[in-house]
């Protein structure tokens, strides 16, 4: 199995190019000495500019490829992912909300806490309402009301905000964005995504026993409540801290899955680290497209995912459309 | 609500004959725009104003704002406007063009003042001012301290450190703007020069690094939270000397632009800056 060892090239290669790629040009003998160094304005570009915007990339891939893996790996359907099924709007919303209201200054956890709440709700709520069995209709259609309500309530908030420039925001917070992030922002993220995504690692035994229906797992002596609550934990510390910082951005969790699971086979354990790695490495991709096609023009993550993802999402619905009917 | 016979007779003969306005010494000017506003707060005499525009009392845009609140205020309204009976409205370029289009047609005189970019257009607006309102003397005392105050402030600079005008969504002025004229007229040079950029435009935060400016000037920020605004607080600015100016000042080419370069050169070195 060579798929850890290419995806991990992969990763540091883009990386790498992440850190390379800006506005300024400088020669990448001169530019990784002054990362290492941080002297001069080069220096300043590449340790607090370039630096926390790469390692966000590969937090933001990384968790929401972990959480697509999971949440389809416990609901035993393709179709869940955080942005679908309205996690990462929910998030987009608690943070929002705390921003707006000042509540977000009050303390530094403040931010993710507020959008790892709303993202428990989400969660919570795309269970009670699809269910154990996880069917796709009644998943959908819960994630869309889901998405819907949460993205309408943050336009509002938005719209009310005393702030000119917080209307504009509106798609950031629904498309996700990179740019001029800083390293504040790569700590308020990194202990939740650690948690989180230990968490949800956590689950692979269980969720590979899952994999042969509830009543199979339990005899097996898989404690399905405790399951359950670790899962819906897990993800909304991941989903609900990247998307304070970096605005939801779709796709990732439904496209990676899709395309590692033939390598992988049908192991879930397996598929979460996956598309953990395939995460990072298709948004840090996606990264680098944004700042090489437009540079100018802060052209949104969740764009460019939504120009990839969406023919791969269409490839899905057509393939499973017979489960659907 | 009451409108002076006489007057009411003057306008009915405007509608009827469209009568072309006859200036001089107008008795009942009404301002749509915050520039106007100050602009005749400044030359008029008090009893010439009817009302004033519903931001000149804005302590954030209008440096006039504590001035302002003597005056009625107007909500740029055709109807309220054509109540209150002016004999002459002053408008911007980019006041409603609706309004002012049914203002003329209601025979009401109209004159647009088009927003100064630099400091040949304050005197001129200054100027223009002055005829319309019927005080032309005022408009020369003005112009002559406004030069006298002008040449006090630019003489004796010797250097012209390198500076950036910075604001949300990373976006920088230009030396053609009238921000650019105030930060010239202080003694520096305006970095969006270097960086290609005349008017205005997006001046990346890594080439604002790279260019390495003197000082970053920086407009203060509004309440609530902007992702916008975030910018300006970011850890690769803080190597970089950086100060606030409020916008007020900066916002229309009156005599308080004088305000606004004698507050930025208290960071420049030869006006007493470390």
């Amino acid at each position: 199995m060579r798929l850890f060892p290419i995806l991990s090239i992969l990763l540091m290669l883009l990386f790498c190019a992440s850190l390379l790629v800006g506005h300024t040009t400088a020669s990448i003998g001169d530019s990784l000495s002054a990362l290492i160094t941080g002297d001069g304005p080069l220096g300043t570009v590449m340790q607090d500019i370039r630096l926390p915007r790469a390692i966000l990339a590969v937090l933001v891939g990384g968790t929401l490829g972990l959480a697509g893996a999971a949440m389809q790996g416990y609901l035993r359907n393709p179709l869940a992912e955080p942005g679908l099924i309205g996690i990462s709007g929910a998030a987009s919303l608690g943070a929002v909300l705390s921003l707006q209201t000042g509540f977000a200054g009050l303390f530094w956890l403040a931010l993710p806490l507020s959008a790892l709440g709303m993202s428990v709700l989400a969660v919570l709520g795309i269970l009670v309402l699809a269910g154990r069995q996880g069917r796709s209709l009644s998943l959908i259609l819960a994630g869309i009301a889901i998405s819907a309500l949460s993205g309408a309530m943050t336009s509002l908030v938005l719209n009310l905000s005393p702030n000119p420039y917080a209307t504009a925001e509106i798609v950031f917070w629904m498309m996700g964005s990179l740019s001029d992030r800083s390293f504040d922002h790569v700590w308020i993220a990194l202990p939740f995504c650690i948690i989180g995504g230990a968490m949800v690692l956590s689950l692979g035994p269980a969720l590979n026993a899952l994999s042969l229906g509830e009543d199979t797992a339990a005899t097996m002596g898989i404690h399905l409540a405790r399951t359950r609550l670790t899962l819906v934990i897990g993800v909304a510390a991941m989903i609900g801290a990247t998307t304070a910082v970096a605005g939801a951005v779709g796709f990732v969790g439904l496209v990676i899955p899709h395309i590692l699971r033939r390598w992988v086979g049908a192991r879930p354990s397996t598929l979460m680290g996956a598309s953990a790695l395939g995460g990072a490495v298709m948004i840090l991709a996606a990264d680098l497209l944004v700042r090489l096609v437009l540079p100018d023009r802060d052209l949104k993550l969740g764009v460019v995912m939504a120009i990839l993802g969406a023919p791969l999402f269409l490839h899905l619905i057509y393939k499973t459309r017979a489960d659907l009917s | 609500m009451f409108v002076r016979p006489s007057k009411l007779i003057a306008l009915v003969a405007a509608l009827l004959f469209g009568v072309a306005p006859i200036y001089g010494n107008p008795q009942r000017v009404v301002s749509l725009n915050l520039c106007t506003d100050q602009l005749l707060m400044l030359l008029a005499d008090a009893d010439q104003i009817a009302s004033l525009s519903k931001i000149a009392t804005d302590p954030r845009t209008s440096p006039m704002a504590q001035r302002a609140q003597e005056f009625p205020i107007n909500s740029g309204d055709a109807e309220e406007i054509f109540m209150q009976a002016p004999d002459l409205v002053l408008a911007g370029t980019y006041t409603e063009q609706g309004t002012v289009q049914m203002l003329r047609s209601l025979g009401i005189a109209v004159e647009i003042f088009a927003p100064e970019q630099n400091f040949d257009d304050i005197r001129q607006n200054i100027a223009r001012m002055g005829q319309l309102l019927g005080n032309p003397q005022r408009a020369d005392t003005m112009l002559r301290d406004f030069e006298g105050r002008l040449a006090q402030l630019t003489n004796g600079i010797t250097q012209r450190p390198r500076a950036a005008l910075y604001s949300a969504n990373g976006y920088t002025t230009g030396a053609e703007t009238m921000a650019g004229h105030i930060l010239s007229a202080a003694g520096f040079d305006n970095i969006a020069t270097e960086a290609g950029i005349s008017w205005g435009g997006t001046l990346p935060l890594e080439t604002l690094v790279m260019l390495q400016p003197d000082l970053v000037i920086t407009g203060s920020t509004y309440p609530g939270h902007s992702r916008s605004e975030e910018i300006l607080r970011h850890p690769a600015l803080t190597p970089l000397k950086s100060i606030t100016q409020t916008g007020a000042k900066w916002v229309c080419g009156t005599p308080a632009v004088l305000d606004a370069v004698a507050d930025l050169q208290r960071a420049h070195p030869d006006k007493g800056a470390k």
